[in-house]
């Protein structure tokens, strides 16, 4: 009997020697004369423990990891005798990590062959298609809104809206934009389940093709992305040799039809608009809205325009109904959300939960504290736009508003956790850099204020005026927040004024007793 | 050292541009083709694109300007990316940074004299729970420490 071993080829095991692993594999097998059939997986996301192999077994599959290359005979034989080894995790399904997470979306990835349809379909997928077929456009979107979804990017708008307008909107032509500029540092979410799971996102996208009557859909992926460029590249023209793409699906839409554009390191071009304007060949500058790229979007026509996870969460809805979806989570944050635990973090992975777990559990008890073994100071949310909480925040849940209530934001679910030995001072100081470095210049506020913000929290740093220079940093963050035409610049503040908040010590304390001595 | 690049050459250019002009919003498609192919987008190629998309210059100079992905010169022979984004940050990146400067002798951004390494600067590779992280022509690397980045240096350095 061929032995199968489950060897992920996601970016994020990669890179800490997947290929080698499978390829030691191979070897072992080779010569001790077994016959072994690799698979190459997404990853399960708990990174730790990367590169993690699987073993197939009658009672299900068992984990070996971390592993590195010299461990591979010794895994092979453990694997065949069944025999004790100190790298065995026991059954996958059973890991503490996993076991305790709610996959709806994720559900797959790890778990089947990204590059086959077949495996796809037989775990369920299409499924969501199916029913999407026989509901027709006015209950699709009916389900989609009552599953209560908002858009997983970090808006969190509700999708069904989107959708809704669209179909509404009359035009020659209309189209799904996916948005897989995931730009955010501590967010990976859309890259695993693109390399994980490409097929759901384009049966997502799909459905909502159907729903709105478009014809051409786009997934924009950034360029530091090139495994998930190619694995989305490669299950398109499965779908689209199987008749899934290219076609007319069911009878009431138009044929549809789907291109990946990868992007040119340009980090504005995450927000929706300069999204839009990259994909039109120009410089990605943020439009103003209105008008909504619900009525002219890509190439001015309706244009659906969401984020990879808000897709990726649209098959399940479909295929297991809107109330299944709808019965987890809390207040208006409806279903799961795909939390990314990274940074100076023990037990760093994808933790897919319903909406509610707060902060502390996900960074103390699930996440173990640091990998440095030094005590947890901060933990930015949300990415480069989102604020650092302190250790006294930690009971915050997952939640949209309590996080805009505590002056925060769940951005696209990325915790990065730092460790006592963080300079909160030089936090802001990036927070402004990084808003100069990518700002695309059309408003103000975040052209100029970025760079009078660097300007001025250096300052500070340098213990110039403290205080004033404190009001300076401050009054500029209200200017860029209310002033700016988008979030990046509207939300730098977040990061700063958070790190001014709850870190001050940092700020020049010493110097703020000098400047009372002048 | 033979280049992975072909060397401009006017002719070439013109098909590459002429094989995606006709796709939608296609000058960032263009300018990508021609980046892969010449390792760079020749200045030459610009009023091409120009010409044969019905643009002005300055509109595709302006989209090869907007983007930190192009380059106006061939980077050198491998180019070495370090992330500086927050994850990293938190696991100690700019401790990485600073090591590779020295080893490399040159400062973030720069080209070595001998033109074989290009050292960059990049804002998340998502690999952020494997942190820090870099990548070397395209080949990614995790959980780097000082002895990681020091045989990533040496192999670009060969």
């Amino acid at each position: 009997m061929t032995l199968r071993l489950y060897v992920p080829r996601d970016a994020g095991a990669v890179a800490v020697g997947a290929d080698e692993v499978a390829a030691a594999l191979e070897q072992a097998a080779a010569k001790r004369g077994t016959a072994v059939e690799i698979v190459r997986t997404g990853s399960r996301g708990l990174y730790w423990l990367e590169p993690m192999v699987e073993v197939s077994s009658p009672r299900g599959r068992i984990a070996f990891g971390p592993l590195g290359p010299a461990d591979a005979p010794s895994v092979l034989e453990a694997a065949i005798s069944g025999g004790h080894h100190p790298l065995e995790l026991g059954l996958t399904e059973e890991i503490p990590f996993l076991k305790r997470q709610t996959r709806l979306t994720f559900a797959r990835c790890g778990v089947i062959d990204p590059r086959s349809l077949d495996d796809y379909r037989t775990h369920g997928g299409y499924k969501g298609l199916k029913r999407a077929l026989t509901l027709g456009r006015d209950a699709i979107l009916a389900e989609v809104a009552a599953s209560g979804l908002r858009g997983r990017g970090g808006a969190g708008f509700p999708t069904g809206i989107k959708w809704k307008t669209v179909a509404d909107t009359s035009a020659d032509r209309k189209y799904i934009v996916c948005n897989a500029d995931e730009g955010d540092s501590g967010t990976f979410a859309d890259r695993m389940i693109m390399e994980g799971d490409p097929f759901l996102v384009i049966e997502g996208m799909t459905i909502a093709a159907i729903a709105v009557g478009a014809s051409k859909g786009y997934i924009y992926i950034r360029s530091e992305y090139p495994h998930a460029v190619e694995a989305m590249r490669s299950a398109i023209s499965a779908a689209r040799g199987a008749g899934y793409l290219g076609r007319r699906i069911g009878d009431s839409s138009p044929s549809f039809d789907l291109e990946v554009r990868v992007g040119a390191g340009a980090y504005v071009c995450g927000e929706e608009t300069s999204l839009l304007e990259s994909l039109e060949g120009r410089r990605g500058i943020v439009r103003a809205k209105p008008p909504l790229p619900a009525h002219k979007g890509l190439f001015g026509r309706p244009t659906v325009i969401n984020n990879v996870l808000s897709f990726a969460a649209i098959p399940f809805i479909l295929s297991e109904g809107a109330k299944a979806y709808a019965d987890f989570g809390m207040g208006r944050s409806r279903g799961t959300v795909p939390i990314q635990l990274a940074g100076n973090i023990r037990y760093g992975g994808l933790f897919e939960t319903a909406f509610g777990v707060t902060l502390g559990e996900l960074v103390d008890d699930i996440g173990g504290g640091t990998f440095t073994g030094r005590p947890v100071r901060a933990a930015q949310v949300g990415g480069p736009l989102g604020a650092y909480f302190p250790r006294s925040l930690f009971d915050t849940p997952f939640d949209y508003e309590a996080f805009a209530a505590r002056d925060g934001l769940i951005g696209h679910g990325g915790i990065v956790v730092f460790d006592d030995s963080i300079d909160m001072a030089r936090q802001a100081r990036f927070a402004m850099e990084f808003c100069a470095l990518e700002s695309c210049g059309k408003c103000t506020p975040c052209r100029i204020g970025s760079t009078r913000g660097v300007e001025t929290i250096e300052k500070i740093i340098r213990g110039e005026r403290v205080a004033e220079n404190l009001a300076v940093v401050e009054d500029l963050c209200n200017t860029m927040k209310f002033g700016s035409l988008c979030a990046l610049g509207g939300f730098t503040p977040y990061p700063v004024m958070s790190a001014l908040k709850h870190f001050r010590e940092d700020f020049g304390s010493t110097p703020a007793r000098l400047d009372a001595a002048e | 050292m033979t280049s992975p690049y072909e060397p401009w050459e006017e002719t070439r250019g013109a098909e590459i541009i002429s094989e995606h002009s006709h796709r939608e919003g296609a000058t960032l498609v263009i300018l990508q083709a021609l980046q892969e192919a010449f390792g760079y987008v020749p200045e030459p190629a610009i009023t091409m694109v120009a010409s044969e998309l019905n643009l002005s210059r300055a509109e595709v100079f302006g989209v090869f300007t907007f983007y930190h992905d192009f380059r106006k010169e061939p980077a050198g022979r491998h180019v070495l990316k370090l992330c500086r984004a927050e994850a990293c940050q938190a696991a100690g990146c700019d401790a990485l940074v600073a090591r590779a400067e020295v080893k490399l002798g040159i400062g973030i951004g720069d080209t070595t004299p001998d033109a074989r390494v290009t050292f960059e600067p990049v804002y998340c590779l998502g690999l952020c729970a494997t942190a820090p992280s870099a990548m070397l022509d395209g080949r990614v690397v995790g959980r780097l420490d000082a002895a990681r980045i020091d045989a990533l240096i040496a192999e670009a350095q060969r």
